[in-house]
């Protein structure tokens, strides 16, 4: 059933079920909101979101209110614009006023809150919530002292990732988000949560002060770490990628995992190999493999078994010795594994130069395994 | 991949991801979602949400059993006759696809039979899973005509790998959950660009797009594309070419970017026949286990640094953009292998990479509509013959390639290796949500190692007690072809007689011990049970 709604004089007709908020956006008008968010439940919770319908007597959330039929909407007054900017006003007296130093700044949905209805000064002087307790995990910065209690966390850790590590404890201004018993968080660490917070409150650690948005630019690109291929945006300052997210629009939602989101640090190694080698001892004196990863040993490469070459030498090297061996013992002596990590086009080429120039279908890469 | 190839005429995902949310049924047999592809585990718990039943059959308590209306506690290895058990009580019940079965599939009433003794006494015994579990799931997975199927390498890494597929085969034939929008069954690829490599044809039976190398009018085909004569001797799998090497028959390789040292089975053996090699090649990213036995080691570029695309899960071709310059002197795989190819007499005479997926669409015609101009904003799911067409989005809507699909019987068989007096544990291998593969990469993120940086064997609760072995305490992990000093995790997530680690940690590699024991017709080793026993340090 569709119902006729009127918001600021323009008619929709919407499916029922239908927010206010979302039939204003579908009409590309815009209502401000902190706690909503368009792929978790409603919540009701920031009051930024209000608005006036006809024939009720007091200001309504337009996220949690169902489109009756033949509504007349006003989503902006005089009233109205003064309510937000109190709430507004209210909210950011509780808050650290540090956006010089805040990983979000430029993109914190608060902070350009505060920039649209021009709040500066703070006329609500109290009390102020104060946690000095640093969470312990390697992956999320939680600085609650920025936390807006919009619940957007909580919804998505339970409802998107199933997980429910943190809920709402305690009452009032006592009111904080916090995992059991106020632990450190110790959950899948998919950084769902960093996604959807509006504010500087979650942020990723290994990001912390290494660049916001100036001389950032962003490069979309596919993950590479398992099948689902989820689409992600690069953020890279200089020659480093310094954090990764994924946008909203993506058909991945902007969800990502773990691996997705903090496991990036691999690309900028001091491990990272970058000069072709040549082996200089012989084979069975080689260490024996596994040592690399023994604690604190990260890529202890033992380099005098080889020596640095320049590409010719390693090129020429590879090839005279495949032609040797190919015309010693046959092409079918030779085999070439190639790699699910490489792209389509690498891998097309690689069994096409194991196939057509050395002559072997000797070819195969990890499917198996 | 294959085996599912030979039945439907795909190896791949049938769905989409997307449709995942319109399931009303999801079967998830013998894969981690939650831990190996977190974000499909996502679009499952959205169609939970939105009020799907869901399955999971695993020999672990995995964290999809959360969501799970009926878990399915199976021993390692007896999935088969698990399978086997449930059409039983969908046939008895009488919850089969009867129009399905008589208009798009043959032998049926000869598979019928095969299944006759399975019934879920039976079936108890061989998978401990108890008979009232079996009957509940078959009535669930049975009686629903939007259902999706989903394995990964639980159900393919054993010696009965190919039975294994065959019978979840049957199983989406009996009910016809298959070609339809958010109905199929689904192969979750392990690795982000698994299915483009095999599309490709780093696959030593057939040419690019899965065309068969021993077939001459194929073989003509690619010489005349190539303008080369081709070799027409299918070549060895990668868990072929190890012994080969060992053997003397394999004499060179060229391994770019896989450490067969840390992922393939019966390390020890592995090692002896790389270094046996007369040449080595690797081409990689960093100094893997594998690298240090080459005799020349080049370095290249990683996701970040190159531009082309990945094939995902779903068959979506997707862009893999260029955002940092390599470190180093380190160069493209592709201009690697260009200058290769060249110094071996066949320049190849690509300007970029998008000259190599025009060339690709050329000789498969489900890549033909591909352009990277067209993949600008979002992937294409193939099949998608011309520029004009949109993608695939599920396979099989217009019904199978060859007309009719066959039942094949799939009887159970024990694993290569059982428990024994002196091996009592059954070992199942795999991932954990925060380690890569052989963590070539992982391993070198700080933030993953501090958190999930050691290697452990998990033990359930029983076995703990009744061995006294504590949380955190140092064991040996042995097997016939191994043993391994690796800390004791207790948990519940294992039953009593089993054992899991994880294959991420070169310093206690599970698959020191794993049995390189393949599946006779697509060679996978069976990662996934091996017979071990544990001694406290």
């Amino acid at each position: 059933m569709a119902f006729k709604v009127t918001i600021d004089g323009k008619m929709a007709e919407v499916p029922e079920g239908t927010t206010v908020l979302e039939a204003a956006r579908m009409l590309n008008i815009t209502i401000p909101t902190l706690c909503h968010h368009p792929k978790l439940t409603p919540f009701g919770g920031c009051r930024l979101c209000i608005v006036e319908i006809k024939g009720i007597p007091r200001p309504v959330t337009s996220c949690t209110t169902p489109v009756n039929d033949g509504m007349e909407v006003t989503t902006s007054t005089p009233q109205i614009e003064d309510l937000r900017k109190t709430v507004l006003e209210l909210i950011l007296s509780d808050h650290p006023n540090d956006c010089m130093i805040c990983e979000r700044a430029g993109d914190c949905t608060l902070q350009e809150m505060a920039y649209i209805y021009g709040v500066r000064e703070n006329r609500f002087e109290g009390e102020r919530r104060t946690y000095e307790k640093k969470d312990g995990n390697p992956f999320i910065e939680r600085d609650m002292e920025k936390c807006i209690l919009c619940g957007r966390c909580v919804k998505v850790c339970d409802e998107v990732q199933g997980v429910g590590a943190i809920d709402f404890a305690y009452r009032g201004f006592q009111s904080k988000i916090c995992p059991p018993y106020e632990k450190d968080l110790n959950c899948e660490f998919c950084g769902q949560c960093v996604s959807v917070c509006p504010t500087g409150a979650l942020s990723g650690k290994m990001w912390s002060r290494l660049g916001r948005q100036k001389d950032v630019k962003e490069v979309d690109t596919t993950c590479a770490y398992c099948g689902t291929g989820c689409n992600i945006t690069l953020h890279v300052k200089g020659n480093d990628v310094i954090r990764v997210t994924s946008k909203e629009d993506t058909w991945n939602e902007g969800w990502l995992c773990v691996k997705g989101r903090f496991g990036y640090q691999f690309i900028n190694s001091p491990d990272r190999l970058k000069k072709p080698l040549i082996r200089i001892t012989p084979k069975d004196q080689s260490n024996p493999p596994f040592t690399h990863f023994a604690k604190g040993g990260h890529g202890g490469i033992t380099r005098s078994q080889f020596k640095e070459v320049s590409w010719n030498e390693a090129l020429d090297h590879i090839s005279g010795r495949l032609t040797e061996i190919k015309a010693k013992h046959g092409a079918d002596a030779i085999g070439g594994l190639s790699s699910a990590r490489c792209t389509n086009e690498e891998n097309y080429a690689f069994q096409k130069m194991i196939r057509a120039a050395v002559g072997a279908n000797n070819v195969d890469h990890c499917a198996r395994l | 991949m294959a085996s599912l190839a030979a039945i439907f005429g795909s190896g791949a995902m049938t769905n989409s991801i997307k449709e995942i949310e319109g399931m009303e049924m999801i079967f998830i047999i013998g894969s981690n979602t939650k831990e190996s592809h977190p974000v499909i585990a996502n679009r499952m718990i959205k169609a939970y949400r939105k009020g799907a039943k869901i399955i999971v059959a695993d020999p672990r308590r995995v964290p999809m059993v959360r969501f799970a209306e009926v878990f399915l506690n199976l021993r390692p290895g007896a999935d088969i006759a698990l399978i086997n058990g449930l059409a039983h009580v969908i046939l008895k019940e009488g919850l089969d696809n009867k129009e399905f079965i008589a208009d798009k599939t043959e032998g049926f009433e000869e598979w019928k039979k095969s299944v006759e003794t399975y019934t879920p006494e039976y079936v108890e015994k061989i998978t401990g899973v108890p008979a009232v579990d079996i009957i509940k799931a078959a009535r669930l997975y049975g009686s629903s005509r939007k259902a999706g199927l989903f394995y990964t390498m639980g159900i393919t890494q054993h010696t009965c790998g190919t039975e294994n597929v065959n019978a979840v085969a049957n199983l989406v034939m009996l009910t016809g959950n298959i070609g339809r929008e958010s109905t199929g069954v689904n192969p979750l690829r392990g690795q982000n660009n698994v299915q483009g490599a095999s599309d490709a044809a780093c696959l030593p039976n057939v040419y690019p797009g899965y065309q068969k190398v021993d077939l001459p009018e194929i073989r003509e085909k690619f010489e005349k594309a190539w303008g080369v004569s081709l070799s027409p001797r299918p070549g060895l799998t990668a868990t072929e070419m190890i012994p080969a090497a060992l053997e003397g028959k394999i004499k060179a390789m060229y391994i770019m970017g896989e450490n067969p040292v840390i992922t393939d089975p019966n390390t020890h053996h592995t090692v002896d026949a790389l270094k046996k090699l007369d040449f080595l090649v690797v081409q990689d990213i960093f100094m893997t286990e594998t690298a240090e036995l080459a005799d020349v080691v080049l370095p290249s570029t990683c996701f970040a640094e190159k531009n082309g695309t990945f094939s995902n899960t779903e068959r979506k071709v997707q862009r893999v953009r260029k955002a940092v310059e390599p470190p180093g002197d380190a160069r493209s795989d592709l201009s690697i292998i260009m200058e290769i190819s060249k110094r071996l007499g066949y320049p190849m005479n690509y300007k970029s990479p998008e000259d190599v997926l025009v060339e690709f669409g050329q000789v498969w015609p489900n890549l033909a509509g591909i352009t990277y101009q067209r993949l600008d904003k979002d992937g294409i799911q193939w099949p998608c013959p011309d520029k004009d067409h949109p993608g695939t989005e599920y396979l099989y809507k217009e019904g199978f390639p060859k007309g009719k699909v066959r039942f094949t019987p799939a009887a159970y068989t024990p694993p290569a290796e059982v428990a024994s007096e002196e091996y009592p544990f059954v070992l199942t291998t795999g991932r954990n949500l925060y380690q890569y593969h052989s963590g070539s990469m992982t391993r070198r993120v700080k933030a993953i190692e501090a958190h999930a940086g050691e290697p452990y064997v998990e033990i359930s609760p029983g076995d703990g007690e009744r061995l006294h072995i504590k949380d955190g305490e140092a064991v040996k992990v042995t097997s016939r072809r191994g043993s391994i000093k690796i800390k004791a995790r207790i948990t519940p997530k294992v039953s009593m007689g089993t054992v899991f680690i994880p294959m991420h940690y070169s310093e206690a590699a599970a698959n020191v011990i794993t049995n390189d024991a393949l599946d006779a017709q697509v060679k996978i080793p069976e990662f996934k049970v091996c017979a071990v026993k544990i001694e406290k340090k």
